[in-house]
């Protein structure tokens, strides 16, 4: 009963298996399985062609992050000259002191200066590959085939397009200190050692603890911060589906139960970040142990070096500098430890998007479709969507120039792969289909999708104005065209009457229009793209009369100077095309015009005897009933 | 400000866990500010020595040894309270972020359809997990940051002042510059999140629908205009995303300057005082040793800014839902509501989508009433209203004029659980949640076993369908699971609504994707429950309601007829008109008109 079953897999499952298949879309055991790893080399490799774009402007940072840090290990030292100047009694000299005062004045003036140029160059570097990231999946979407598409939910791929993005950009914002951290620690353990190795050496021992204890800790924490992360997006989880399905949980009076389970998932989640949050403070005080043991160790052993002669106390000054600066760094990774771990995660996501193949592209050299008759040809085409079970077999005709064709049959009978086949959302497994006498493998898709047009049965809208939404992409299209094909379709009126016309702006989906109305919109939009050829898909859901009238008025004038292959539920679309072409479990059955099909009495006068509204609506067992009487007569 | 003067007064309210972490801020504070001391000794320790004035070797030699030891204490003892006081800090945001979430939830759930109609999904869900997070960030992050750095500059500047007012104020000279450009830059990051995240959720939108209507982008060739349409928007933000970071930035850098320029006076003034005698090499190693632990958190002072201008903006949005009333509500003492018969009766009711200028009128002057066994059919042109009335019932939406009552109670006097109770509506589109098809069916009434659910699929009938599954009512529907044709998620939403077996019933458009003789078997099999109830039916095919005791013709919001099916076709206006369409679109009523001739038409 729960509402959220998060199936997730097994930690230790190996990444290695790619599920993101051609086929397989992202399902839930990719989309939930949780990586341990705060570093994976090949995750971090691949992100790295993200920076080839940017060399130059990387190759200034890193040189200004190499100055920032020998300035920053240069102000200890610089001081430890001020010290041991200003100390030797007999060499005092206030002058000298004003030079070293100037010196440090050059060094932070020269931090300054790189640090600005570090930050800003990786800051906003980092930022646009943020968006370099997004944009490549985008553009990977777009590209990529139907059948990939048609398997992934829209809410997944959203997913991954902003919350492991965003993921990485916390992850690329920490990174920016990281490097400068990581610089900085290697400087520092250079220096001691070149001041004085025997203390530097001493000193730098305490490291070696710390590295026993982060060995002990990590398996542990990493548990943790694992944990967390999985409830974290068990709550949003939660939180989606039930903003999604407000209205339905109101109906249904769940609010409260629904909260109820919201509230044992949200305090989970609670007490899984309090772990974590101890685990990760746990190592604070064993930092602070050992920052305090490293300055012990100064004072104790440098002290006496200095009370023996061997030691200058302007390098013992230098030395507590650098070992309090020390474990600043040490400290923040410890704390990066978990973005780091979040970030591979969501790296290994936008990567499996990224590789799936796009496995229809043009050929090379294909042709550009410029002016054709419009003529369709389907020759001995067979195809499916899962190996071995093919949806079309050995499917032959052909729609003349202007010709409008209807195909029927029953739900699962091939009509829509047929469309979607000349359209080239997929390709077939064998024989070949022609759009004005050239096989759509052999053109761009670009000018085929130009040449052949379509009309979904869910006619979506985007949001933006109705004019907008009628314009779409048909940049040329001016907006007497556009009142032009609203008034062809007989969509002029109702837009008028709206409050702005055809500047009213619709909302989420075109919520504020009937089903009926966002139809004469997507034939709109069909008539001004004005393909020679049109793959209409009808609407099942039955309308209300009136606007079924208006749409078959509105369907009149798009098919016209056409040519039309139409996926008819309604009769009187059937009836009025030129031909009709009837399928039964991917093979047609009977091909004529309306007259002929009633005179030959064979599958498609049964069916139409049945007086359903549609042959959709058909039960399944009827039509089997049907088909099988044909073929024994 | 006040956004984020009502965070911090809701991290007040976790009294123990604040004082607690303040407390041990400021124990930590202290420790870290002996540090320096303890040097600063060590080092005058072992120059003296070497400048041949006071103590002995052996002394000198034991002396260190103790500022060793306190060394260490201190920084176990600096540890300890850092980790409780970083922790109590965390916890804090842990359960702000908690009770935001809920509250959150609580509310939304609350939100009348008029609000879920205006404020797109994808936004509620971004205030829901970044803005909240957004918070939660600052309290733990930027909130006891601040004490931190607060009672850092403030106790170890009274300390240092007191040693050598001069070197001192030198010290803290970085500290005005910084506040000042913590201040100028918290104001411009403010309104540079606040645009950026504006321009982040257009583009999230372009990008959803984009995928959402994939066929529609891939049918009109229109790759490359969505291209464009992505780059624009992804352009218009990265241009605010840059001057984010510029500013930042910026700021950081010039903070750490004046620092490090500090640091620089301290230095250049204070050798000058030990070759005059003034101080020692320890008091300057103190004030360096100072200003070293002071260089973090002034780091840090450009996070907090950028955290506490996030939280600003992200304390906004969320507090916004917070504050709001859902337009519909229970009235202060509302009782349940009395069923004794289930008569409905609409009272003069006009309703208009909207406030304002921009409001829409759907409805004027309804007028109906329907009792126990009855049943009322609504036909009318798309947009005329239907689906309004249906709305209206449950309170979904108020009525803007008229009233509402079921057995003679304004449904707004009422409780809203009570009424929803009374009332079931089935949608046209309904929405399956990620669970099994069992508990799709039982989600108004968890109590519900196997035989009820059955019985309620059976009526709907869907049950045969789900029992042809390989896992049958144990298949996972929703999101991640098996997807339903639109005729079936009908039939399933029809089960969920009788499974409650509510006095009234409404069906809203709730077949248009089933069959006719599917639907007719439906009512059919509805009869046993509808006997004795009043029920509703909004349709667009007539046969769906030719039997129904009155029907009504809606158009513009208006009943412009109502009377029975005879008395409406021998009326022959609006709705013998519609009769007649239908049989000439061989629509099923029209059909069995002509089934005699096929051929015709």
């Amino acid at each position: 009963m729960a509402m959220m079953p998060q199936s997730l897999a097994v930690p230790g499952k190996p990444p290695g298996g790619r599920p993101g298949g051609p086929d397989g879309g992202l399902n839930d055991e990719m989309d939930e399985r949780i990586f341990g790893a705060a570093f994976d080399g090949r995750i971090v490799q691949r992100f790295l062609k993200f920076l080839t774009p940017y060399r130059a402007r990387l190759a200034v940072a890193f040189c200004a992050v190499v100055a920032f840090t020998l300035t920053q290990l240069s102000i200890p030292l610089v001081i430890r000259e001020a010290i041991d100047q200003a100390l030797v009694t007999d060499t005092q000299d206030g002058a000298l002191l004003d030079l070293i005062a100037l010196a440090f004045l050059g060094v932070i003036v020269l931090n300054l200066i790189a640090m600005y140029i570090q930050e800003t160059i990786v800051g906003k570097t980092a930022e646009r590959i943020l968006f370099d990231v997004r944009r490549t999946m985008y553009v990977h979407l777009q590209r990529l085939s139907m059948s990939f598409m048609d398997k992934t939910e829209v809410g997944r791929l959203m997913a991954r397009l902003q919350s492991d993005v965003g993921a990485l950009q916390e992850f690329l914002d920490t990174t920016v200190t990281a490097i400068g951290d990581i610089l900085l620690l290697a400087g520092i353990v250079t220096v001691l050692i070149l001041l004085n190795w025997q203390l530097g050496l001493l000193t730098l021992s305490v490291v070696l603890v710390l590295l026993i204890v982060r060995m002990i800790w990590l398996p542990l924490a990493k548990k943790a911060f694992m944990r967390a992360r999985q409830t974290s997006s068990i709550v949003n989880g939660a939180l989606a589906e039930n903003i999604n399905g407000v209205r339905t949980v109101q109906e249904m009076i769940r609010e409260r139960v629904n909260f109820e389970r919201f509230e044992i998932k949200a305090a989970d989640n609670l007490r899984s970040h309090l772990r974590a949050a101890k685990f990760s403070q746990v190592m604070i005080p064993i930092v602070d142990t050992l920052t305090g043991a490293a300055m012990a160790i100064v004072v104790v052993v440098g002290g006496n070096m200095v009370i023996g002669g061997s030691l200058d106390v302007g390098v013992m000054v230098a030395f507590i500098f650098y070992v309090q600066r020390f474990f600043d760094p040490i400290r923040s990774l410890t704390i990066q430890y978990s973005v780091m771990q979040r970030a591979m995660a969501s790296g290994q996501r936008i990567f499996e998007v990224i590789d799936v193949p796009v496995d229809i592209v043009d050929k090379p050299g294909a042709l550009a479709l410029d002016q054709i008759d419009g003529a369709i040809e389907l020759r001995g085409v067979t195809f499916g969507y899962l190996p071995g079970q093919p949806v079309l077999n050995d499917i032959n005709f052909r729609v003349a120039p202007g010709e409008t064709v209807a195909l029927v049959g029953p739900t699962g009978s091939g009509k829509t792969s047929i469309t979607a086949l000349i359209h080239r959302f997929y390709d077939v497994w064998e024989g070949s289909i022609l759009v004005g006498g050239h096989d759509v493998r052999d053109v761009t898709q670009h000018s085929l999708g130009k040449q052949v047009g379509m009309v979904l049965q869910d006619p979506f809208l985007f949001t933006g104005t109705i004019f907008e939404n009628i314009k779409y992409c048909s940049a040329e299209a001016t907006r007497d065209d556009v009142v032009a094909a609203a008034k062809a379709v007989d969509a002029h009126g109702f837009i008028t009457r709206l409050p702005k016309g055809y500047d009213t702006m619709l909302e989420q989906r075109g919520g504020n229009l009937s089903l009926g109305q966002r139809q004469l919109l997507s034939f709109a939009r069909a008539i001004v793209a004005d393909t020679k050829v049109l793959l209409l898909d009808e609407a099942t859901a039955s309308i209300d009369s009136h606007t079924e009238r208006q749409i078959q008025l509105a369907l009149k004038s798009l098919l016209a100077g056409r040519t039309a292959l139409v996926i008819a539920h309604r009769l009187a679309t059937v009836r009025g095309a030129d031909r009709i072409i009837v399928l039964n479990q991917g093979r047609i059955v009977e091909t004529g015009s309306h007259r002929e099909l009633m005179a030959k009495r064979g599958l498609y006068h049964r069916l139409y005897a049945m007086n359903y509204a549609s042959f959709d609506d058909i039960p399944e067992e009827i039509i089997r009933q049907a088909a099988a009487d044909t073929s024994a007569t | 400000m006040n956004t984020v003067v009502r965070i911090l007064r809701m991290a007040a309210r976790y009294r123990f866990r604040l004082g607690l972490g303040v407390v041990c801020t400021v124990i930590a504070a202290n420790f870290q500010l002996l540090i320096p001391q303890f040097l600063g000794a060590a080092v005058d320790h072992a120059q003296s020595l070497l400048a041949g004035t006071g103590a002995s070797p052996a002394e000198a030699q034991a002396a260190l040894q103790w500022a060793a030891v306190m060394l260490l204490t201190a920084g176990v003892l600096r540890g300890l309270f850092t980790m409780i006081h970083n922790y109590q800090g965390e916890a804090i945001g842990q359960s702000i972020g908690y009770e935001l979430r809920l509250a959150y939830f609580e509310k939304l759930q609350r939100m009348s359809f008029a609000y879920h109609d205006r404020v797109h999904s994808g936004d509620l869900m971004t205030r829901g997990m970044l803005d909240v997070e957004g918070i939660r960030r600052f309290v733990d992050g930027a909130m006891l940051r601040t004490i931190v750095l607060v009672i850092l500059v403030g106790y170890g500047g009274y300390h240092l002042i007191g040693i050598d007012p001069v070197l001192g104020a030198l010290a803290l000279s970085f500290v005005p510059v910084v506040a000042w450009r913590a201040a100028v830059s918290s104001i411009t990051l403010r309104r540079t999140w606040r645009a950026l995240q504006e321009r982040m959720s257009i583009l999230t939108r372009i990008m959803e629908e984009n995928l959402g209507g994939i066929r529609v982008v891939r049918a009109f060739a229109a790759r490359a205009f969505e291209m464009a349409k992505f780059d624009t928007a992804s352009d218009s933000a990265i241009v605010l995303a840059m001057r984010r970071i510029q500013i930042r930035y910026t700021n950081a850098a010039f903070m750490t300057f004046s620092y490090y320029a500090a640091m620089g006076l301290v230095l250049w003034v204070g050798s000058h005082k030990i070759i005059e005698g003034a101080i020692t090499v320890g008091t300057l190693a103190e004030f360096l040793a100072f200003m070293a632990i002071l260089q973090q958190p002034v780091r840090q002072v450009g996070m907090i800014v950028n955290s506490t201008a996030r939280a600003f903006v992200s304390g906004g949005r969320v507090f916004e839902l917070l504050d709001m009333d859902p337009a519909v509500q229970d009235k202060p003492g509302a009782a349940p509501l009395r069923l004794t018969d289930g008569v409905i009766r609409f009272e003069h009711v006009d309703f208009a989508y909207g406030e304002g200028e921009g409001a829409s009128p759907a409805l004027h002057d309804v007028n109906f009433e329907v009792g126990p066994g009855k049943s009322l059919g609504i036909v009318g042109p798309p947009g005329s209203g239907k689906s309004t009335i249906a709305h209206l019932i449950p309170r979904f939406y108020d009525p803007t004029l008229g009233r509402i009552t079921i057995d003679g109670q304004d449904i707004r006097d009422v409780t809203l659980d009570s009424l929803r109770e009374a009332v079931g509506v089935v949608q046209q589109d309904t929405f399956l949640f990620t669970a099994t098809v069992d508990s799709n069916v039982a989600y108004g009434d968890l109590s519900a076993d196997r035989e009820r659910i059955v019985n309620a699929t059976d009526s709907a009938q869907l049950h045969e369908y789900i029992d042809s599954l390989p896992t049958g009512y144990d298949t996972l529907v929703g999101e991640r699971g098996l997807t339903l044709s639109g005729g079936q998620r009908q039939r399933l939403s029809i089960a969920r609504s009788i499974l409650l077996t509510p006095a009234i019933i409404v069906f809203d458009d709730s077949t248009a994707s089933i069959d006719a003789a599917t639907e007719q078997r439906i009512h059919a099999a509805l009869k046993e429950l509808t006997r004795a109830r009043a029920t509703i039916i909004i349709s667009h095919r007539l046969s769906s309601f030719m039997h129904a005791d009155e029907i009504l013709f809606i158009d513009q919001g208006r009943i412009v007829e109502r009377g029975s099916h005879e008395e409406l076709l021998a009326l022959g206006g609006r709705y013998k008109e519609l009769y007649d369409l239908q049989a000439d679109f061989g629509d099923d009523l029209g059909l069995a008109a002509s089934a005699a001739a096929p051929e015709g038409a």
